[in-house]
């Protein structure tokens, strides 16, 4: 049997299991369903990973059926093993499998537990059809899926309105984004007459189409990627969305879903090369995103909030990669991010865990003693995001400032401030959090815990892809090769990267910069708030800070501008036009209605006689006009 | 007896079903008795066998096609009068009436 058949059809069998009869199984078989069919698929996809490595061509497709066949029009239900494709399956199938583990410990309690992993298996099948497709309308259907299942897990715990009002958020914000991407599609299907990607690289290197098209088309599959990825101005989302479990956090909002427009522009990268304008409108857009994000994550005083705005901020690094032309580092930062953005999520998980349902970093402090797995695995992600010399992200990072480096000098800067403002709201957050004194008044510091094995394993596997995964990538100065991911996807790179035209000692010099960034952040965050033993006060900060604890007033200002007029249109429509216009309107059709048929009911009293009388009327008429005309 | 029918002008048939069917026409719509409806209504349907036959005679077809369509209108004529008759039946069993005019239920 295809493998890509089994890969895709576990997690979508997983689901409708636990979703039909996930009630009536214990919750032990449950779990074990929904983490087995993640598992199964990881394991099957790391056995095809042999036949990428000896054969540099490789790619596996499998077609399912046309899905719609009009004209020279022909929509396939098809997917391809590339690879591309196989890596992000690694990344999804593999976080995928940790975090359902965990998730067994973390929602073993929660009366929605089958519920939770079918919507946690439906996911990861979403999101492996939208990675897997190979065509622009299979990614869709899986873009499609991945936002419902975002929805229905942000919106989990349904019975606290506000937690429904941010899966709303989520919801609608990611229309707006799929708007464009359909938009996007449809000038691919006007201009190619395909959504096939092979399709459509063929027909923009044939020059089928104008450089101003392709432009509109990049910018429009990229307003699609805004809002999957978050980024400005469709990035108010994503905070919101930890209303959901933090294993979803992890999962969906930090490691696969949020990566989706990435993705969508790596394997388009043909159509952003070839238009430079959007490349450096994705630059910019990301590079404010990533400083925006950074700023606000700075003031924020929930733990999971704090990691919100990081993923939002790190998610503006990659599309400045992008935006660079450096798609295999875009990949690379992806990969990284993945792994210390999931341990760090459910480090957090494990910590609201530990204090019980406490996400105020305020109230928290101290708990290395408590929770020393939780503390020592934090460290390392936290690290890994700062940029500690050899972790990860150090490696990924580096390659983004020095491709950022090569592109545009005050970009540069900027980024390193950015990198700076990353140092140091994630220490701010790791010390209050671990460091000082607890604070929390109402839950005894002695009931603090660590938490069970099926939480601490998990974490403890992606501390260690945190401290080695930057392996999977060693720039150059190193290894004096290129690295293994830049090996692997070099194939399906149609477009030859930019060697760096930097030297070894430029390089050796913006190294330099980024550990002193990183040094900076850590003595500057360690002196405030564990020698000082500083905390964040309650009340409100003024001036600049004031700003950024209000996350800059943009959902206030998107109230203002988009939904209060809305609001006030349907006011409008529902009190003025229903009431005046639409209920007389149709209220007097109806008597008019009523009287005509008031009026017919003489004439039909149920007398025979009358009838027939009728009848011979009628008849006398057809013939007189037979006659007579 | 034949000859005479063979010599009469084809406007006396036409005169004669004229009248027929006229009666057959007031009676069904002026009489209330369901009995006498159905009579009229035979009497109608006898008008145009007449008819037939006067043309089938009149146009000398020597396959005699209106003339086999008298028999079929017989036919029908037949059984339309066994049910009609049977519904009278059941009506008056009902209803102790014959009389159409009351019988207007079915304007609900």
């Amino acid at each position: 049997m295809n493998s890509i058949a089994l890969i895709l059809g576990l997690p979508l069998i997983g689901f409708i299991i636990n979703g039909v009869i996930g009630k009536q199984l214990p919750k032990i078989v449950s779990g074990l369903l929904g983490i087995s069919t993640i598992l199964i698929a990881f394991i099957l996809t790391a056995s095809k990973l042999s036949q990428f490595v000896s054969n540099e061509s490789f790619s596996e497709s499998l077609k399912l059926f046309t899905f719609l066949n009009v004209d020279n029009l022909v929509l396939e239900a098809s997917f391809k093993f590339d690879r591309l494709s196989i890596w992000m399956t690694m990344i999804i199938t593999g976080i995928g499998t940790l975090i359902h583990v965990y998730s067994m410990a973390y929602m073993w309690n929660d009366e929605g537990f089958h519920k939770f992993f079918s919507y946690l298996n439906f996911f990861v099948f979403n999101m492996l059809m939208l990675v897997l497709g190979s065509n622009f309308l299979m990614l869709f259907f899986g873009w499609e899926g991945v936002g419902l299942c975002s929805y229905l897990l942000i919106g989990f715990w349904y019975s606290r309105p506000e937690y429904g009002k941010a899966a709303r958020k989520a919801f609608i914000m990611n229309r707006i984004g799929d708007l464009g991407l359909l938009l996007g599609m449809f000038l691919l299907i006007h201009q190619f007459g395909t959504l096939d990607y092979d399709g459509v690289i063929e027909g923009i290197s044939q020059g089928k189409t104008s450089a101003g098209m392709l432009t509109a088309i990049s910018m429009l599959l990229f307003v699609g990627a805004m809002g999957k990825s978050a980024q400005i101005p469709l990035y108010t989302w994503l905070p919101d969305a930890m209303a959901g479990p933090t294993p979803v956090s992890a999962l969906i909002h930090a490691a696969t879903m949020v990566t989706a427009g990435i993705y969508l522009i790596v394997r388009t990268q043909v159509l952003f090369e070839m238009a430079p304008f959007t490349s450096e409108f994705i630059f910019w857009i990301g590079l404010s995103t990533s400083i925006l994000a950074a700023l606000i994550g700075l003031k924020q005083n929930d733990i999971k909030k704090v990691l919100a705005y990081s993923t939002v901020s790190q998610l503006g690094f990659m599309f400045v990669a992008l935006g660079c032309g450096a798609y295999t580092t875009a990949m690379f930062h992806l990969t990284t991010h993945a792994f210390f953005k999931a341990l760090l999520f459910l480090g957090a998980g494990s910590v609201i865990h530990g204090v019980h349902h406490e996400q105020d970093i305020r109230l928290m402090g101290g708990l290395k003693s408590k929770m020393p797995i939780t503390y020592i695995t934090f460290l390392i992600g936290t690290l890994a995001i700062t940029g500690f010399p050899f972790l990860s992200g150090f490696f990924s990072k580096d390659e983004i400032l020095t491709h950022v480096f090569e592109h545009n000098k005050i970009g540069y800067g900027l980024m390193v401030f950015s990198a700076l403002l990353t140092g140091i709201y994630m220490f701010r957050m790791f010390f209050v959090t671990f460091h000082g004194s607890y604070r929390n008044t109402h839950f005894s510091f002695d009931k603090v815990h660590e938490s069970p094995m099926g939480m601490t394993l998990p974490l403890i596997v992606l501390a260690v892809l945190s401290l080695i995964g930057g392996a999977l990538n060693l720039p150059e100065y190193l290894t004096h090769q290129s690295g293994i991911l830049a090996n692997w996807l070099k194939p399906i790179l149609t477009i030859e990267e930019t060697k760096h035209a930097i030297s070894h000692s430029t390089e050796y010099i913006l190294i330099g910069v980024a550990i002193l960034v990183f040094v900076t952040a850590l003595l500057f965050t360690r002196s405030k708030y564990v020698s000082n033993h500083h905390v964040p006060k309650d009340e409100e900060s003024t001036g600049v800070q004031g700003y950024m604890e209000n996350k800059f007033y943009v959902d206030e200002l998107y109230n203002t501008i988009f939904v209060k007029p809305l609001e006030g249109l349907s006011d409008i429509l529902g009190n003025f036009f229903e009431s005046k216009v639409i209920s007389p309107l149709s209220f007097g059709i109806n008597s008019v209605l009523t009287k005509v048929g008031k009026l017919n009911r003489y004439i039909q009293d149920g007398n025979i006689e009358k009838y027939l009388l009728y009848m011979v009327i009628g008849v006398v008429i057809l013939i007189g006009i037979n006659l007579f005309i | 007896m034949l000859s005479i029918f063979q010599n009469l002008d084809i406007s006396h048939y036409i005169y004669l079903s004229c009248v027929l069917f006229s009666i057959g026409l007031f009676g069904v719509l002026f009489r209330r008795n369901a009995i006498v409806l159905l009579m009229c209504i035979e009497l109608m349907l006898n008008a145009v066998n007449l008819l037939l036959a006067a043309f089938t005679e009149y146009m000398g077809d020597p396959n005699a096609n209106g003339q086999m369509f008298v028999f079929f209108i017989m036919v029908v004529a037949a059984a339309e009068a066994a049910v009609g008759l049977a519904i009278i039946v059941m009506v008056y069993r009902n209803t102790r009436k014959t009389d159409v005019s009351f019988l207007d239920s079915l304007k609900d």
